[in-house]
Formats: structure tokens, sequence, C-alpha cells
């Protein structure tokens, strides 16, 4: 049944809102529950959806199905401590809970209201269990808009998303039904993209809003390619009507009425999650002709990106989804103008457009109160790494490196020192210890020599190799380059190789000049975003690092134990001569007598370690 | 995982996924492709021109596409696709381990197929299971923080049921 | 109007230049690779890939870097074409690209007369510093007409949009991704098995010495040198006018009695004048329209051209009964001279070696071709293009400019003006019209010069008037045009009478063996107007008039389209709409 106009959208807002009454960490706790399992891709490699079915059949089994309901919902985030339940209105927040866990928490906290303790997060420094979500360090500085549904709603019934004030921002443009008054809006609130580029996306609606053409288009861009990056996938895993509900306003606001989604199809849950809420907004009305019945058409369509990095950059997005190699082209006239197929396009990234309805709804002023004085609101972060929580974290714009690592993040695990967060991905840059005070945001990050990136943060710790991380960024870039223009087709390969000849002990000083200059050519001189940025870890490695290069290439040492070329597999004293080492080497290298220490002769030594896993007194050590 | 049906129905499969999706024209060339690999299960040489002369694209840009893209394969894959995850998050975590300990255990490069077609050893950029590093997928499975010198255990499973 | 300031220079300049543009018109050089951009002929290769025109740009947000060839000029902007970034960004992209480049100079066709070799020299590049993994994809040799070393390609793609958005052949297309980009065929498979037309304008735009021809020189001088044989050489119309140009001469020099005299020193053994063959052909073919008026078959196609040809078996399966049956001028001189002439002479046509000097590469596949061939015998042997005619030429110590000019041998090198103008979009066209005319008008018509159907135009058409009867022409030169009217061909929107068909942009004067242009059309229309030139100054300008074309048919063939002319002058085509498979 379509909804034919904004009041009847408003009316069954009205009519759903009880829907989510019981979510409410303040409603009133009675009879009935819900329990919220995180359905995202992360928690379902760790087994949620068979917690899903053994809690309904414990439910079933106890005949508790009129009063409690399992609901699966987007990502809360904390993915290190997953599966995650958050049961309302009780507010109590499980995790690491296996399907073995539906028993108890049916019979235990649904039927006998008593918190399982065990199942409560464990806050490690003060060895206390924490029972609810906001009590959490994690949680306590993040601040959510673009993940404002995730872990409240349930993805796949749009009745909760209408119940969540989904569409309302639609239907409040329009009702005002002035195009130059929401790109005016989002100048005002200071949104800029988050896909890592950090362009005002309101200026980009408004360019292309003064295009003059037949036809123009909305890209919603998708393609998350970063690798070790997933919050655009969890925005869309968890609330893909936001996005859908932002592009239509974006076709509003610039005059087009076709819109599609580039998405990867690494990313199949995602893709599924998205063509139901395509086909059920299709179904009442809030994507199509005639819009809530004011007239205005827009649709949406799925495109798949394929496997290739370089889709995400905007120009090699829209050869893509017109069915090419997806080789970025020159923007001599930008696609606010002259974009896919020659028409007008605006492309923004998932969590951009998922920031659009509240700031239509709250207003500009009220978004660009939050963040700092050059990048408003919030970034969504896939932290990862040598980190205790790893996860995704919402926090305002401008929380400090520090803030983000020690207080969400927990720490660094294992009694590990904090060495760099790496942000941006490929694109991106280190940021050292030095630099942990630093507010993230668009242009400080920029200014040392990182960028924001889309998001991906990762955490290295005193075992990662900084010259070894240069070098898997750029082995990532050669693999994705798209070949068109020399610098990176070239240029990266070459980088790649001097950074291999220095892991493996081969580099000399004029090697680090090299690099550094090819390195400026490649980011003065290529084509697209991903050629420009491609540099960017050598660049910052080499600038916070240099040492660690020099340690490469003048000592041949790996300071931190990585490089396996580098290091030296030594016999200590503790050798007991049982020869087992001896036996073990592939190449012969170990000498001695029985019960008498051994000796590698470091000539033949091919670093295989064999030894080390053979000796009985650990004896046998890396240095 | 080789062709799942013979090859007529495959083709006439396709011809009603290009009719009904009205995807007959170049730009549609990247979704068709997609269709096509899951219905053969890759991109052999004939498909390839089957849909270049169905969408009226040079056979030779069709060519181009499927060399860009990663996910296309031209050769058939293994019955068992392992995809190494060496994302950022996985890679720290020490995936480049994992991904040598396949290689060992199967005595094939990434990328390669066994030549008993059971296995084929691929990496993957991330599945945004980055709490869970390293992360390894086996066909639709997800197995978490794996270790090296787990893999010999985790194929074994995938083994035992190939015998049998 | 604009103002810019380059070098430090404030110039006017239009909205809607771009920086190369501007600078060029205003004598700044900056330099060029894949850039090329061929007016005429709607060509624009334009990937702005190569990197190598940098400049510093400055709109007032700071300098930063930006292609030339594809930014356009705003208002105030700063340019600095010669800034140490720019100078060192261009510098490093040239040493990546030979950093993936054979290091074989000294023995590459294209040493001295490269693009890329010319930039690594004048930028300066006397080391570089980047060694690594080179592409090592070797050598395709099994086309009879076209070598492709994409090891040598710098994935400038100048041959992809020539072959996809002139030719419309489709034949390439970049492959694979990162650093494996190879601007390759489907499948990689060599061209051989893809439908190249073998036309050559890939090789004609190519920068490096990616794209070359099958080299024939060696095969010519062991027959030359060996004294069982008799080599009997024929030039094609369009050499003459473009030869000279290998020696340092104007493009537009005639040179033909100098290039006669140069074949003679080289040994061969008789020097005859392909443009004998076109006026046989004229005469053939001439005759094969008024026949297909009478029966109303029309239109009718010509078929000199071998590229062409490719392309409608490949391309038009259905078409393949309307070009004329007759052979190409070459094939057909080739054809008298193991026949006609091996009686005059009275010798075993075996031992006849015919090579024939054309613009063209896809002639060196059309000599080939099976059916070209008389009781089991090619009709010609080996086919030069006119640079490799100048590479022996030099390497035979020959002063080509100080040569005494020479005359061709008798009885195969007397031709009219009609010849002369087969070498220019056109011209065939023009020459059967001329002699179409003369039968029909026995003589009586006043003006030969079918000037409507001159010019590099891509498709030009026009009715002209014989007696009461009204024949509708066109000429196209370029496959892509031939496609356009091939298409309206197929449809039945168009009902010309006789089209004539050149699958180069130009004509053979733009052929794919003639010396390289680097991309200044202007060349192409020299050569051209040489050619009329010749015409016009020719007494005789009607093949039917040509004494020893009168005399073959009198002596030997009897009349056009008889038995033996069917037998050595025509031939037929093949449906070859599979060949990728």
């Amino acid at each position: 049944m379509k909804i034919d106009s904004i009041s009847k959208l408003r009316e069954i807002y009205e009519e759903k809102l009880p829907l989510l009454a019981l979510r409410q960490a303040e409603a009133n706790v009675g009879k009935e529950r819900v329990l919220m399992v995180c359905g995202s891709a992360g928690c379902l490699s760790a087994s949620a959806q068979e917690l899903i079915d053994q809690l309904n059949e414990e439910i079933k089994a106890h005949n508790l199905e009129d009063l409690v309901s399992v609901e699966i919902t987007g990502c809360f985030g904390l993915c290190a401590e997953g599966p995650i339940i958050r049961v309302f209105p009780d507010d109590t927040f499980y995790v690491r809970v296996k399907p073995e866990d539906a028993k108890r928490i049916v019979e235990t906290h649904l039927m006998q209201g008593k918190v399982i303790d065990e199942l409560l997060y464990l806050n490690v420094d003060t060895n206390d269990r924490v029972m609810r979500m906001e009590d959490i360090p994690f949680y306590k500085k993040q601040f959510k808009i673009a993940l404002r549904n995730c872990g409240i709603i349930n993805p796949l019934k749009i009745d909760e998303t209408l119940a969540a004030q989904g569409y309302l921002g639609l239907a409040k443009v329009l009702e005002e039904n002035d195009p130059e008054k929401v790109c005016q809006t989002l100048i005002a609130s200071g949104l800029r993209g988050r896909g890592g580029g950090g362009f005002p996306t309101g200026l980009k609606w408004d360019a292309t809003r003064k295009s003059v053409a037949d036809q123009k288009y909305v890209i919603c861009n998708a393609d998350e390619g970063d690798p070790g990056a997933f919050m655009d996938r969890s925005v869309l895993e968890g609330d893909p009507h936001s996005v859908l509900e932002a592009m239509a306003i974006c076709g509003f606001a610039i005059g087009a009425n076709q819109g599609f989604i580039y998405i990867r199809a690494e990313y199949p849950l995602a893709i599924s999650r998205l063509e139901i809420a395509i086909g059920q907004a299709r179904e009442l009305g809030l994507l199509g002709k005639n819009i809530l019945g004011t007239g205005f058409d827009f649709d949406i369509e799925l495109r798949y990106g394929a496997g290739a990095f370089v889709c995400g950059e905007e120009t090699a997005l829209m050869r893509s989804i017109e069915g090419k190699r997806g080789e970025p082209f020159n923007k001599k006239v930008f696609p606010s103008e002259k974009g896919l197929w020659g028409k007008p396009t605006c492309t923004n990234n998932v969590e951009t457009f998922a920031n659009i309805n509240p700031i239509i709804l709250k207003g500009a002023e009220w978004f660009s109160s939050i963040g700092s004085e050059k990048s408003k609101g919030t970034k969504v972060f896939a932290l990862g790494g040598k980190i205790n929580n790893v996860g995704l974290v919402e926090v305002p714009m401008g929380t400090t490196l520090r803030e983000i690592i020690y207080e969400i993040g927990g720490g660094i695990p294992n009694g590990h020192e904090f060495k760099a967060a790496q942000t941006g991905g490929p694109s991106g840059g280190v940021i050292p210890a030095s630099q942990l005070d630093i507010p993230v945001e668009y242009d400080t990050l920029i200014s040392i020599g990182s960028m924001m990136g889309s998001g991906g943060m990762i955490v290295l710790d005193d075992t990662d190799c900084m010259v070894d991380i240069a070098k898997f960024y750029l082995e990532f870039t050669c693999e994705e380059s798209c070949g068109k223009c020399t610098p990176c087709r070239i240029g990266t390969t070459r980088l790649h190789e001097i950074l291999e000849k220095i892991t493996t002990g081969k580099g000399t000083l004029e090697d680090l000049e090299v690099l550094e200059n090819l390195s400026n050519v490649i980011k003065d001189a290529s084509l697209c975003g991903l050629g420009k940025t491609a540099p960017n870890p050598v660049l910052s490695t080499l600038k916070y690092y240099m040492d660690e290069y020099r340690a490469h290439v003048v000592d041949k040492k790996c300071p931190a134990g990585v490089c396996k070329d580098l290091l030296e597999v030594v016999i200590t004293d503790k050798c007991i001569g049982c020869t087992k080492c001896a036996r073990t080497c592939p190449v012969g290298c170990i000498s001695g007598n029985v019960k008498e220490k051994h000796v590698i002769d470091q000539t033949k030594c091919i670093k295989c370690q064999a030894c080390i896993a053979q000796c009985p007194v650990q004896a046998i050590v890396t240095e | 995982m080789a062709c799942k049906c013979d090859n007529e129905v495959c083709y006439a499969e396709l011809d009603k996924f290009i009719a009904e999706g009205h995807y007959d024209d170049p730009d549609s060339l990247i979704q068709v492709l997609h269709h096509a690999q899951h219905l053969f299960g890759y991109l052999p040489r004939e498909v390839q021109i089957y849909v270049a002369k169905k969408l009226d694209i040079p056979i030779a840009k069709v060519y181009g596409v499927v060399t860009f893209y990663t996910f296309f394969s031209e050769t058939p894959r293994g019955e068992n696709v392992i995809q190494v995850c060496l994302g950022t998050g996985c890679f720290v975590k020490g995936a480049a381990k994992v991904m040598e300990s396949f290689e060992n255990e199967l005595k094939i490069k990434q990328g390669e197929t066994t030549e008993d077609m059971q296995f084929t050893l691929s990496a993957v950029r991330c599945v945004g299971a980055c709490a869970l590093a390293p992360v390894v997928m086996i066909n639709d499975k997800v197995y978490t923080h794996v270790d090296p010198s787990s893999v010999k255990r985790i194929l074994e499973k995938y083994l035992i049921s190939a015998a049998s | 109007m604009l103002n810019v300031i380059i070098n430090g220079k404030t110039v006017e300049a239009e909205k809607g230049a771009t920086i190369l543009d501007v600078a060029n018109e205003h004598g700044f050089k900056i330099p060029t690779l894949c850039h090329l951009n061929l007016h005429d002929m709607d060509y624009c290769n334009h990937p702005v890939a190569c990197r190598v025109c940098m400049v510093e740009v400055d709109e007032g947000r700071g300098p930063i870097l930006k292609p030339a060839c594809d930014t356009y000029v705003s208002d105030g902007m700063k340019i600095e074409t010669d800034s140490i970034k720019a100078i060192t960004a261009r510098r490093t992209v040239i040493e990546l690209m030979l950093s993936n480049h054979p290091d074989d100079c000294l023995y590459c066709t294209r040493s001295t007369n490269c693009d890329l070799q010319n930039l690594a020299h004048t930028m300066g590049v006397r080391e570089n510093r980047f060694q690594g993994k080179k592409s090592a994809l070797g050598k395709d040799r099994s086309s009879k007409s076209i070598v492709k070393d994409l090891d040598k390609c710098v994935l400038c793609r100048r041959c992809e949009s020539i072959c996809s958005e002139v030719q419309t052949v489709n034949v390439y297309s970049p492959v694979h991704r990162g650093f494996d980009t190879v601007i390759g065929t489907a499948f990689q498979d060599s061209l051989h098995d893809t439908p190249c037309t073998f036309c050559g304008q890939c090789v004609s735009v190519c920068p490096t010495g990616a794209l070359t021809e099958v080299s024939h020189v060696d095969r010519v001088w062991n027959k030359i040198n060996d004294s069982e044989t008799i080599t009997i050489v024929q030039t094609a119309p369009a050499v003459r006018v473009a030869i000279a140009e290998e020696f340092g001469e104007a493009p537009g020099t005639i040179s033909t009695g100098k290039m006669v005299a140069a074949l003679k020193r080289m040994g061969f053994g008789y020097v005859f004048d392909t443009n004998w063959g076109a006026d046989l052909t004229i005469m053939e073919e001439a005759n094969e329209v008024v026949e297909r008026l009478n029966k109303g078959t029309l239109p009718i196609l010509t078929s000199c051209c071998p590229g062409w040809i490719n392309f409608i078996e490949y391309q038009f399966p259905k078409l393949i009964d309307v070009p004329s049956t007759c052979k190409s001028p070459h094939e057909m001189q080739g054809a008298i001279t193991k026949s006609y002439f091996a009686k005059k002479l009275n010798i075993d046509p075996e031992k006849i070696f015919v090579v024939s000097i054309m613009p063209c590469v896809a002639k060196k596949y059309e000599a080939s071709r099976e059916e070209l061939s008389v009781d089991g015998l090619q009709d010609v042997d080996a086919v030069l293009t006119t640079r490799e005619l100048a590479e022996m030429i030099k390497e035979a110590g020959i002063n080509y400019v100080g040569l005494e000019e020479e005359e061709y041998d008798h009885p195969l090198g007397e031709s009219t003006g009609a010849a002369a103008i087969f070498g220019a979009t056109g011209g065939v066209l023009e020459a059967a019209l001329r002699t179409a005319q003369g039968w029909l008008t026995d003589d009586k018509a006043t003006n030969i010069d079918f000037k409507d159907v001159r010019g590099l135009e891509g498709i030009k058409e026009a009715t002209i008037k014989i007696n009461d009867l009204e024949l509708k022409v066109a000429a196209a030169s370029g496959l892509g045009n031939a496609r356009k009217l091939l298409e309206k061909i197929e449809s039945g929107e168009n009902e010309y009478h006789v089209i004539e068909i050149m699958a180069c942009p130009g004509g053979c004067v733009a052929g794919g063996g003639q010396p390289y242009n680097h991309g200044d059309r202007t060349i192409i229309e020299k050569r051209m107007k040489a050619l009329y030139e010749i015409d016009s100054h020719k007494t005789l300008r009607e093949s039917h008039k040509n004494p020893d074309i009168i005399k073959i048919y009198d002596e030997f063939l009897g009349k056009p389209g008889d038995h033996l002319s069917h037998k050595l002058l025509h031939t037929h085509y093949f449906n070859k709409t599979d060949i990728v498979k």
C-alpha cells in the first residue's frame, strides 16, 4: 500500500512509534522484553545467526512468544566483544554470547529476571562487570549520528525505520519544495564528504543543482575498498533506509530522478539488506513515481563492484557503472557538470548520506554545533589492529587520537606500546605517538601527512615494522592501480620494489632518497586520487620513522623484528645439546656435539625458524 | 566451483536474465558478467564471446573488463574457495603467515587452484570482520582468529569430505 | 578573451582552450606523448595518461601540477611550463617508462624516429634511477602485416582509439590492470586471429616501436642477389609523393624519377609502375559498373583497398557480393607480370619475384591471400612499405636526393593521370567516372575533373550526370566512415550506384606504410595535392586511353571481363564473421 501524502506519512510515524517504545533505556520495565541481537556481518561470522535461532527456540519452548521478541539489529560497534545482545527495556548489554547461552538467557534473565553476570562486559581496569551499554567506557565519548539507528531498529522492518523518523526528512524537503534551501542547509551545516576527500557536501549538491541538463544522477559510493574499514558496510546493513532517503533528498535538491548505489560485491549481506529496503520503499511509494503524492519521482538501482579498489574514486566509479573498466578520467569539468553518461552527477559516500536525515530534521545549527571549527559533526571509524576494543566508533570531529585509542579503544593489548595509528588506509599515513593529542579532523590530519580517509584506523604497536607496513600498502596500491597513468602504473611498482629491497637488507641510502623523490612525483603527477595519495604511506613513514628505515639500510636490522631476512636466528646458552634442531634444519646449517651448545651457520641459514619450533627449552631466538 | 549446470541451461538462464532485466545494452556489461559467472562458475572464453555478441560490445572490450576486475575469473575455481583476508586489520595480526601456511599445505600459490580442483586459494581485501582477525573464509564459512598452525586442521575437514 | 600568464608573460587566450593550445600558439613548447589530435579525422586521443605534459598551474590556490593537454585555461591563471617541479615530474615519468622498456634502441625499427626516444633525449635523461621488473610478453609476429611488441608499449592508447573510434574495428582494449596493463586483443590472441583489417593506422600513430610492419627487407635483398631470380618491382601511386620525406625533402615532393632510379641502382631487374595496373583496374571496374548498371545490380563498391576488403568480410557478410570482383592494381599487375610479361620475355614465371612498393601494411597480408594467385603462383611475392624502401635505399648508400631521374620500364610502366590519383580518397572513383563517361559519351565530354569527390573529407557524395544517366556516387575514407555508408546500404536508406572506400582516412597518401607524420596532417594534404599535380600534368588522363592498356587487351586479354581477364584479374570474398572463436 502506497503512502500517498506527507500527512499520511506523519500519521504512520505516530502510529508506529510504540514499536520502539520498549527500546528506550528509560522505558518502564514490565513483562515484555525485546532482545536486540547484532546481525552485522562481523557478529554473524561469530555465530550470531545460530544464537538467534537458539533464542527463538528457547522462547518458543517456554511459551514466551507473546512477551518476548528477538530482533536483529545493526552493529553495536564493540565488535571485539561480539556477538552482542542488548535486552530492553531493562537495558542489559550481553557480550560474547554463544548460541549455547540462549537457554540461560531465557531461563535466568527473561523468566527469573536475573542478570547473568558472566555475560556482562568486563571492565579490565576496574575488574567490574558493567550492565548498561552507556556505562561501558567504549561508548562514553561516542556520539551517534550516522549510526543512530544501529542497535536500535531492525533494518529488515521498514515500520521500525518509519518509527525512527525515517523518511520524515524527505517529507520535510518535499513539503518545503525548495531545492536551493536544501543545499543551503547543508552548506550551513558544514557537512563534508565522509569518503575521505572532505569536500563540502552542500557545495557539491548546489553545483549539481545549478547545472542545466535533461537528466541528472545521484550516486551513492558504497565501494568501501579500504582494507580494514567497514563503516559503510555497517550503515548499509544496520540502517539501509537512511541512505535511500538521503539519496532521494539529494535527487530532489539537485533535480535528479535516478540514483545508483555502487556497492562492493564482497558485501553480500549489505546488498541483500539494500535490495529488501529498496523493495519496501517502492512498495510504500517512498521511492518510484510521485513520491508521497508530491509529483517527485525518484528511484534507485544497485550496481555491483567487481573487485577494484580504484572504483571508489568518483570518476572510475562512473565508468564502472557504465559497464566499462574502472579507469578514472581527468576532471577537466567537474562531474557536477559532466559525470555519469556525461550528465551532471552528484556522488556521495554512504556515511555522508547517513548524516542527511538528522541534518534536515534537526537543522544546520544543531549539526554545526557538533565537532570542531572546520570539521563539523561526527566521524565513524573502524578501529582495528593492535587495540583492545576493535570495532566501530562514532566520535565528534576533533576528538583527540589519545581519547580514541585509550579511552574508547581501551589501549594496546598484551602490554605492548602504542607505536602509530594508520588512518586513511592505502591513501593515508601514520600518526606517531608524538601526535597522540592532535584533534582528529580533516585538516589537521592532512597537515601531519595522513588523511581522514573513509575511516579506517589501524593501531600499530612496537611489534610492527613501519617499512613493512609501508610495503604492505604499496603492494595493495600496485595491485589496485588501474594502470592508466604512468606515475601510478610504473611508479608504485618501483616504490614497492625499493621497499622490498630495503626489507630484505639490500637497500642503500640512495634508495631512501629515490624513494622520497619518486613518491613526490607520483603524488604530484598521477591522474587520480588513488595515484596522488598512493605514496602517502611511504612519505609519512619516512617522515616519522627515518631511523627505522636507516636501521634496515645501514645496520641491516629490523628493530621491530618483522623483516625475516634481517633477522638472525641464534642459539643461546640455554641450549642443552639435544640435537633436535640440527636434525630439523632443512639446510643443515646447525652443528654441535651432543650435550654441547649448538651453533647456526648464518651464511647458510634461510631463517625458516623450524628449529625454534622444535627446541624443547626455548634456547633458540631471533634477533 | 565448476559449472553447476549443463551449458545449454546456463545460456538459457543468461538469456532470461538479460531479457528480464533489460540488460541487452553495453552499460549492463558488469551486471551481466556477474550473473554469467554465477551461472557458469567462471567466465570461459565462449561465454565472454556470447556476452559480447548479446550486448553488442566488441569482444576485446569485454575481455578488457573481465581482466580488469579481480572478481571475474577466467579459469574454473576449485570445489572449495579459500579466501584469506589480507585487509590491514588481518595483516597486522599475521594474515600473511596464514596465507603462507595455506600455500604450503596446499602446495599452490595465492590465486591458484589445486590440480585436483579441490581448492582455490585467493586473497580478499577485508571482509569487515576485523575484530575477529585474522579471518579466513572457506566457501560461506568464516573462520576467525586463524593461527598459521591451525590451517592444517581447518583443511582436514574439507579433505575428508572430498575423499568420501 | 581571457588573460593567462605563461612563464611570466601575459597572453590572451580563448575560453575553452587548453593550456597546451595556448602555449603552442605563443611558442612555449610543452612536450606531449599520448595526446594526439587529428582534427580532420575527428580523432582526438585524449587519455591524459602519460603525464608528460605536466605544467605548474596556479589559480590562486597555490601551484599544482596539471596536464596541459586537458586543462582549460582560466582568467588570471599562472602557468609555469618550465618550473623545476614540472621538469622533475616529466623527467621522472620518462624514466619510469624507460624502466619498463627494452633497452634495445640500437636495434629498434623506430630508432631516431621514436617519440619516446626523442623525449628521453630532449629531457636529458642520461641515466635511469629506476630498475625493476619489466613486462616480458614478447612479440606477436603472427600476422602477415603487423608486428606487435607489447614490451615497447607505453600505453598511450593511440592505437586503441584510432582502431575503435576512427576505424570502428575495435581490435584493441586495455587488458589486465596495474603494472600488467597492456593494450591487447581479446584473450590476448595474436592479431592474426582477430578481426584486424591490417589497415595499419595503429602503426602510423604508434609513438614507439610497439607496432611496426612485418619486414620484407631481407627477403627482397636476398632475391635481388639471387642470380636465378628475376626481380620485378612495381610502385604504388602514393609512394612517389611521400618517399622523399624520408630523405629530408618537403612533404608533397614528387620524386618518381629518383625513386625509379634508386630501384634500378638497388638491382631490381625491371621497374614497373602500379599506376599501369591502376589503369587496368579501371578498365575492368568501369566495365563491371556498366555491366551491373545494365543488370540492375548496383551499387558497386571498389575493391582496391585490402584493409577495406577485410573489413567487409569481417563485419558486413551480407554485403559480400557488393564489392567489385576486381583484384587490386598491384595484384593485377603481378598477375600480368607473371603471364603476359613472362611470355613476352619467354621466361618461366616461377623465376619471377614480384615486389610491390606500397604505402600500406595491409598489402603485405593481401599478397599472401591464397586466392590472389594464378596456377599456384602468388601474384605478388613481397610487399615493401614506403618506409622499408627508404630504409633499403639508405642501406645501399644511394644518394637519393642527388639521383638523376629515370623512367619506368615497359611495357608495364606507362600510366595516365587517372591512375595517379588512386592514391587519394575519391581518386579511384574519379578515375572510374572518367572512363565510364568516356565510354558512354564516346569521349565527347569536355570535363573530366570530378572535383566533388576530391579532398580530405571523410564522406563525399555527388551526383554525376552522364548523358541522361544520373549516377549517385560516394567516397568514404576511414573505416568508421565506411561503416556509416555500409549501414545505410544495408538498411536500404542509401541508393548510391558507385562507392569508393579506402580504409585509411585520406586514402593511400595516409597509408599505414607511409613515412611517419607524427600527427601532422598537413603532410597528408600536401601529398594529396602532389597526386593531383601529377594528374594535371599528364597528357593522357583517362585510363582507357593508355596505349599500353589498349595494347594488352588487343594482344592478350581480349575485352574487359572476358575469360582471361576473369582468370587473371578478378577474385572473390569470404564471410569471416566468426574469426574470434
